[in-house]
């Protein structure tokens, strides 16, 4: 049975729809990467497993469940986290804080601040510094923390490299194995290919809602992946 | 001697309007709410704690925590039956409710307890005082009145900081959409910011309802008193609206000293100085989010 399964998913902004029947399947520790242009319907995707967006068509289980009726606050208990699109750092708070905010669920697991330290350096030196005094990179580190925080089962992270240096990208996705391996299935969406194809098992790329490309990372090419996200021709 | 006594009866007196502003500052720092409805609530509890404590023989201090768990309980009731919805509304939906339901609170009070002036009477402790040296005495209720300001602005200080739940609290100030995404209850949270203050502005009805007479319309002169302790202070301050509240008191004091007539002049006189001169406060916020 898969982590986190999704059937012919409808997701609309009213009248402007984002997503158009979407299947996707994400296995236990596995780690999968959603690519796809702007306005493919990614942070749509994120949303709606995160229970911030509700589908008008189509069901969302979470290990075997159907989640329709779990509120987005409390799929945090289920074990899903979303590292959000723009990181939505507590600003008032420090980086201490807002780690320990992302524990308020109090589930149980690998993940405490000593370990959240470790997988990002870089925060145990900022730990008392408040949100809206840090660089956009330590910004991304302390939200990726703060949902590590919840012991999540599946870590949903949107855009991780957005208006990112890449040096500053590099040390976020060099963090992402050592998530994995505690066992943390995670569902990565990203525009930038390069770091998509190297973190990931597998790819599901989206164009307009819809999934043109699907396949194990190591199978596939740059060029396919490309040409599947711009939709310049059938994908193979 | 008779200046440093106008001053230190002014501290004594700005303890009073910092335990009455402190949950307005709350209220407004957490949601954002400008609570119009706070002095007709602080009267109500005035109104309680009296009823209290002459239909039972308990102790008044027992009947004024009864008041202020009762006060807290209707203050989440509150926000998450009405509040929250008028939150959605926008920006100036919650100020016309609170508005709305001042009147209806102070008309409800004057239907049921009628425009009479009443008192809270807490007998020998009224007018019992301590001589420091000749010319200066503190009152020991007034004393009191302060002291139980700041134990509570520093326990309420001190559960946002120290506690988990305090921590959401902020985090939900901040961003309640990103709050909802660690697992929190941005309505629940709230609700619990407003029964903290409804309960803190319960007690604040309480002592000044021991301190002077009141009668149901007696909130809006405390109201903006509150509101000028806040503004003072710093908005969302509660260290900030303590000192706004001792400002105003020794603004009122040293006014009153100079001509009798001009104490109350006095302090909005020093509340629109603040205003035109440090329109944040004298303590404000660091961050706004």
């Amino acid at each position: 049975m898969p982590l986190l399964e999704l059937d012919g998913v409808d997701a609309a902004y009213g009248e402007l729809r984002a997503l158009w029947g979407l299947d996707l399947r994400v296995e236990e520790g596995e780690t999968l990467a959603v690519v796809g242009a702007n306005g493919a319907g990614k942070s749509t995707l994120l949303k709606t497993i995160a229970g911030v967006m509700h589908p008008t068509a189509g069901r969302v289980r979470f290990d075997g469940r159907d989640v329709a009726d779990v509120a987005d606050h409390r799929r945090v208990a289920l074990g899903i986290s979303l590292v959000p699109e723009g990181r939505r750092i507590f600003r008032s708070l420090t980086v201490q804080e807002n780690l320990q905010v992302g524990a308020y669920s109090r589930r149980p697991g690998p993940w405490d601040l000593a370990a959240v330290f470790d997988a990002f350096p870089l925060l145990a030196d900022r730990r008392n510094r408040i949100g809206a005094h840090l660089s956009g990179g330590e910004q991304q580190a302390t939200a990726i923390g703060r949902a590590l925080m919840a012991n999540p089962r599946l870590l949903l992270l949107d855009e991780v490299s957005l208006g990112l240096a890449p040096v500053v990208v590099g040390d976020i996705y060099r963090a992402l194995p050592t998530i994995a391996a505690k066992g943390t299935t995670v569902l990565v969406v990203e525009q930038d290919l390069g770091q998509a194809l190297s973190v990931a098992d597998r790819l599901q790329c989206l164009l307009e809602g819809r999934t043109v490309l699907e396949a194990p990372a190591v199978e596939l090419t740059r060029e396919q992946v490309a040409a599947a996200y711009f939709g310049l021709e059938e994908a193979p | 001697m008779t200046w440093v006594n106008a001053v230190v009866q002014g501290l004594l007196l700005g303890g009073q309007y910092a335990l009455l502003a402190c949950g307005l500052s709350l209220v407004f720092g957490v949601m954002r709410i400008v609570n119009l409805a706070h002095g007709a609530l602080a009267v109500t509890a005035a109104y309680l704690t009296l009823w209290l404590s002459q239909r039972t023989s308990l102790p008044l201090v027992v009947c004024l925590v009864a008041s202020v768990l009762v006060f807290a309980g209707v203050g989440y009731l509150l926000q998450r039956g009405l509040l929250n919805r008028a939150l959605r509304g926008g920006e100036l939906a919650p100020l016309l409710v609170t508005f709305g339901l001042a009147v209806i609170v102070v008309n409800l009070l004057q239907e049921i307890a009628t425009a009479n002036s009443r008192s809270i009477s807490i007998g020998g402790l009224a007018t019992s005082s301590t001589r420091i040296v000749d010319g200066l005495s503190i009152g020991v209720f007034s004393l009191l009145t302060l002291v139980v300001a700041v134990a509570l602005i520093g326990l309420i200080q001190l559960f946002l900081s120290r506690t988990a739940v305090g921590r959401a609290m902020r985090a939900t100030s901040d961003d309640p959409g990103a709050a909802r995404l660690m697992g929190i209850d941005d309505r629940h949270m709230y609700g619990l910011a407003t029964a903290i203050a409804v309960g803190s502005v319960a007690a604040a009805g309480a002592f000044l309802g021991m301190s002077t007479q009141f009668t149901p319309g007696y909130g809006d002169l405390v109201l903006i008193f509150a509101f000028e302790a806040v503004i003072i202070g710093g908005l969302g301050s509660l260290w900030g609206t303590l000192l706004g509240g001792l400002v105003l008191g020794v603004a009122q004091t040293v006014g009153a000293q100079v001509e009798p007539a001009y104490g109350i002049l006095f302090g909005h006189v020093v509340f629109l100085a603040v205003l035109a001169l440090k329109p944040s406060g004298l303590m404000p916020r660091t961050v706004t989010a």
